[in-house]
């Protein structure tokens, strides 16, 4: 069997812990990528999937477990070192790039995220070239403002470069979080759609979240449900299946009843026994 | 005539001082307080080092080696500690300001009788066969001072160039992206703490240069050279930023070199005028404040007006 680009072994990250507030935010997942597979993680608010997409990219410590990449153990490297295999597209498009930076400045340290960064210019004429073509297979003429700072561009033109500078060196695993979320519905199409050719052509290792149940049944090969830290739905060959948006808000609304159920039941010992 | 020669010195020695705090400001977006300590002690290595004979290109980079430690000390304390920056700064030039005694051995020390990079400069402009003094816009100038501007200019102009290609380079576009945006810094698997060290270790290391010519310059070091370096720097860099204004790196180190000649300038002009030297350092930061505030009172001013403007239009 080929080894997973992904694995992750009882990862658990408690916040408040040993307080009244403790609150699980992870509940020992398992989890295993296969190399070049899509999968999407769907929950409710809170229920842990920005925590998952943060505890794999190393900027949330877990409590318990350990992060496995390409069969190396990660779990004790920081987020900057696991970011020479792993790229990340945020929420907001203004985290993923810096502003007062040119797009080609920008775009030419994502080229070199996985090796040392000396003394070479970072735009000598070849690179500048490459970084030119690189935009231009956008399709969004952004090959004629290289050298706009990147924070005078809208939101969805810096979401377009984030996605090309996460994936113009290939890694081992592309995270998206929420990516198109704070994007107006044309911009946020449009990143979809960069992002299902960037990812066939590369055949990237992807794992994104999202609200969209839309976007999961169209990107993904497998969508991962989590609900109160836990992966409580594991749905593999989503496409085969097909499996739709209608069958995923079932799902979302059968969690919704236990929670309720729960609650309730919790309100109805506190009444007989307080 | 000489009062300009040596404005201008002083303006481009403190040029330096313009760029290592051009480096921690606008880079990182920090107040670097470390500044005055490590002027202070650039003052003090090169001071005793000449002192006991050290050849004046050791002992001035000796002062650049102690101002980066020093730079360096600060950024430790805060990526590592997460101790707020200011207080990181401060707690580093305090603790410098009795390094810088021990190492002078006393408050102030004179050069009058060592070999320093200005003694070797005005040596090499007499053995050029430059004669005493050459007249220049009708008025008797000093080789010897010409000598020593020329020195301090291409020092200024050298390491502004050599500072203006590094931050051309991936190092240096890495420190600024991480100064820019850590988080997109870390994302690109930039160390973000390293750069913030190492950016701090070069700006001071500047600063500390700075210190040890200005010594070399006046011919003696004092202990409180280094009070006030933080605040002299930015007004340097602002007058900089008001003539060449911030839309390339290139522009801005320029004007933080010339900013630096211009305010020593400006200074001379009060000085002659009638400004006691003691009240300096006050006006220097009244300067700087008045940098930070005027555009909002300016902003403040047209808002209204436009307002009105709109609501009769």
């Amino acid at each position: 069997m080929a080894e997973a680009a992904l694995r992750l072994e009882g990862i658990s990250h408690v916040f408040h812990r040993g307080t009244p507030g403790e609150v699980r935010a992870l509940d020992g997942v398992d989890l295993s990528l296969e190399a070049g597979s899509f999968t999407v993680v769907l929950g409710t608010n809170g229920s842990g999937k920005s925590s998952l997409l943060n505890a794999v990219a190393g900027s949330l410590a877990l409590t318990s477990g350990r992060v496995f990449l390409d069969a190396d153990d990660v779990t004790d490297w920081s987020e900057q070192r696991r970011a020479r295999r792993i790229s990340r597209v945020f929420q907001n498009p203004f985290t993923g790039t810096a502003a007062d930076l040119s797009v080609a400045e920008n775009l030419a340290l994502a080229a070199g995220r996985a090796g040392r960064r000396g003394l070479r210019r970072t735009l000598g004429r070849e690179r500048r070239a490459a970084v030119r073509e690189q935009v231009a297979r956008l399709g969004l003429g952004l090959e004629d403002r290289l050298d706009t700072p990147i924070g005078l561009l809208s939101g969805g033109q810096r979401q377009a470069l984030t996605l090309l500078m996460a994936t113009m060196v290939k890694p081992s695993l592309l995270l998206l979080d929420e990516h198109t979320a704070a994007l107006d519905p044309r911009s946020a199409e449009q990143v979809i759609r960069l992002t299902q050719a960037a990812v066939s052509r590369g055949a990237l290792t992807t794992l994104m979240v999202t609200h969209s149940l839309g976007q999961a049944v169209a990107l993904g090969d497998r969508v991962l449900v989590m609900h109160r830290g836990r992966v409580v739905h594991d749905l593999g060959d989503v496409r085969r299946r097909r499996i739709s948006e209608a069958d995923l808000l079932q799902l979302f609304d059968r969690l919704r009843w236990a929670d309720r159920l729960d609650s309730s039941a919790a309100e109805m010992l506190r009444r007989a026994y307080i | 005539m000489n009062l300009v020669i040596g404005a201008v010195t002083i303006g481009f020695i403190l040029a330096l001082l313009g760029l290592g705090v051009f480096l921690s400001y606008r880079v990182y977006h920090l107040v670097d307080l470390t500044a005055d300590g490590s002027f202070g002690i650039g003052v003090a290595v090169a001071a005793a080092l000449l002192v006991h004979g050290a050849p004046p290109l050791v002992a001035t980079g000796a002062a650049v080696a102690a101002g980066a430690l020093a730079g360096a000390i600060t950024g430790f304390l805060h990526t590592r500690f997460q101790v707020n920056p200011l207080l990181a700064g401060v707690l580093t030039s305090t603790a410098l300001y009795s390094v810088s005694l021990f190492v002078m051995g006393s408050g102030s020390l004179s050069l009058a009788s060592s070999r320093t990079l200005v003694t070797q400069a005005q040596r090499l402009a007499a053995a050029v066969g430059l004669p005493e003094t050459v007249t220049l816009l009708g008025t008797d100038v000093q080789s010897s001072s010409l000598a020593t501007l020329v020195l301090m200019a291409l020092l200024a102009a050298g390491f502004a160039l050599a500072l203006a290609r590094f931050l051309g380079t991936d190092l240096g576009t890495a420190m600024r992206a991480a100064g820019n945006n850590p988080q997109m810094a870390r994302a690109v698997a930039i160390d973000v703490e390293g750069m913030v060290v190492l950016g701090l270790g070069v700006s001071n290391g500047l600063i500390g240069l700075s210190g040890a010519l200005i010594a070399q310059y006046q011919g003696f070091a004092n202990i409180t050279m280094g009070v006030g370096a933080i605040v002299t720097g930015l007004a340097n860099l602002m007058v900089g930023e008001t003539l060449f204004g911030k839309r390339s790196i290139g522009r801005w180190i320029t004007g933080a070199v010339l900013g630096a000649v211009v305010f020593r300038l400006l200074v001379a002009a009060a000085i002659r005028a009638g400004l006691n030297a003691d009240a300096l350092k006050l006006v220097t930061a009244v300067f700087v404040l008045a940098v930070l505030i005027v555009p909002q009172w300016g902003a403040r001013l047209r808002a209204p007006r436009s307002a009105g403007a709109r609501a009769h239009g």
